[in-house]
């Protein structure tokens, strides 16, 4: 039984017929192609297939797409507007990835949090990106990488 | 990982929520979906139903009135630990929503999913329990109240049926003299509690204590409450000395253990820990 579902996803209009157990992280990546987000865990702990619904870093593999119906999403491609987003910049000046693969959810989850807490301290970083994993253990650049764009962002 | 296939409702009514699980009878209620969801992809449940109660009005909303608390079942993590009336009013309780998983589970995770999954090693049903919260609970046969310590039956079992659904709880606002806390000890994978320990504790005007709890998640089949230890601070003066003198007597009989601690260290550690929040309620108190 397919449910209809409404997004706006990086600013476009999508309408959907999907089956209720399809997951969000599936829905944007098979679905629509946005293979910026990973499945990393699939068990809601590694943070790889974090995007924004309404505003807010949650981890695509453990929401429903029938949840999401309505709902506006940003993933990392829609994190550029004709140039990187101050994050993204910081990730590539600071060298704040390895292999890259947790890339994507590691920085919208700093989006995230600098939303929230535009001047984090260290430990308040650290803390706000317990929900992402980098299994290359590259926490050092990628603590550099917020720092910097908090700097920038706060201009 | 795909869940086995369900039948999909989302009623905007609790009423009609009720109705729907009532007519089925293997069906489960989704809200945030942080506990159900994760179980249902490794097809440990695999429920033919899902009735969605994530967008009914009448779960939503932290509101204040009476002397009491009112948090609607759909209110998140995030919700409560930054609600400045819930961080006034009942601070144990926005600390241990506060430390719930990370960041992004907070912004799904829900009180009333928490509280009804009934992990032992989450972080509210200790709280719940140590500020004495009133579970609101709505079936087929109408309205009923369920007080915390009624609440938690065993290892993920609660008092509720299959065909009720938790809608809110309540929670006394912290009155003058008054303190709560909540601090854990954490998987240091996981986050979950090893040992959590919440605790509130009234003062009189001489200082001296007039009301004590001390409830703990993780170290038990259930969120426990360490009556005897609460009762022995009840006319002290809460001194650090009084403290660890009534914790040291600590006994957890049932406590549980697995390959990453044992029930022993368990109780040895709920002894630390009850020993810190209490001293942390008596600061705030």
């Amino acid at each position: 039984m397919g449910i209809s579902i409404e997004l706006e996803v990086n600013g476009a209009s999508v309408s959907k017929e999907v089956e209720p157990r399809l997951l969000l992280a599936h829905l944007l990546r098979e679905e629509l192609g946005l293979t910026g987000t990973k499945i990393g865990c699939d068990t809601s702990q590694c943070g790889s297939c974090t995007i924004l619904l309404d505003g807010q870093a949650v981890k695509s593999c453990t929401v429903l797409a029938v949840q999401a119906d309505g709902g506006e999403i940003t993933t990392i491609e829609g994190l550029a507007n004709g140039e990187y987003h101050p994050v993204q910049q910081a990730f590539w000046d600071n060298h704040g990835l390895q292999c890259g693969f947790c890339t994507p959810g590691m920085i919208i989850s700093c989006v995230d949090l600098l939303g929230t807490n535009p001047q984090p301290s260290e430990d308040e970083i650290r803390h706000g990106l317990e929900g992402n994993l980098c299994r290359c253990t590259g926490y050092h650049n990628i603590v550099r990488a917020v720092q910097d764009a908090a700097e920038t962002m706060n201009g | 990982m795909y869940p086995s296939k369900f039948d999909y409702h989302r009623p905007s009514s609790v009423q009609e929520a009720v109705q729907i699980l009532s007519s089925n009878p293997d069906a489960k209620i989704l809200a945030g979906g942080h506990s159900l969801i994760p179980v249902m992809k490794l097809r440990l449940a695999a429920p033919a139903a899902l009735v969605d109660i994530g967008r009914i009005d009448a779960l939503q909303g932290i509101s204040r009135s009476n002397g009491s608390l009112r948090i609607g079942a759909c209110v998140t993590y995030h919700e409560i630990a930054n609600s400045a009336d819930v961080q006034a009013a009942a601070p144990a309780l926005a600390e241990a929503a506060g430390q719930i998983g990370d960041r992004q589970v907070r912004y799904r995770g829900t009180i009333g999913g928490n509280l009804s999954h009934a992990d032992p090693a989450s972080d509210l049903p200790a709280a719940a329990l140590a500020l004495g919260a009133t579970l609101h609970v709505t079936g087929p046969g109408g309205s009923r109240s369920v007080s915390a310590s009624d609440f938690f039956v065993d290892l993920m079992m609660t008092a509720l049926q299959p065909d009720e659904i938790l809608t809110g709880v309540e929670v006394p606002v912290a009155q003058s003299g008054t303190g709560s806390a909540y601090v854990k000890w954490e998987h240091p994978a996981s986050g979950y509690a090893l040992c959590g320990a919440a605790a509130v504790v009234t003062r009189g005007a001489s200082g001296s204590c007039t009301g004590a709890s001390l409830c703990f998640n993780g170290v038990s089949s259930t969120a426990v409450a360490a009556t005897a230890v609460a009762a022995s601070l009840v006319g002290s003066d809460l001194s650090d000395a009084t403290i660890e003198s009534a914790v040291g007597d600590l006994s957890i009989p049932d406590a549980t253990g697995d390959m990453f601690a044992s029930a022993g260290y368990r109780q040895e550690l709920a002894k630390v820990m009850g020993a810190r929040a209490l001293s942390t309620a008596r600061d705030r108190a």
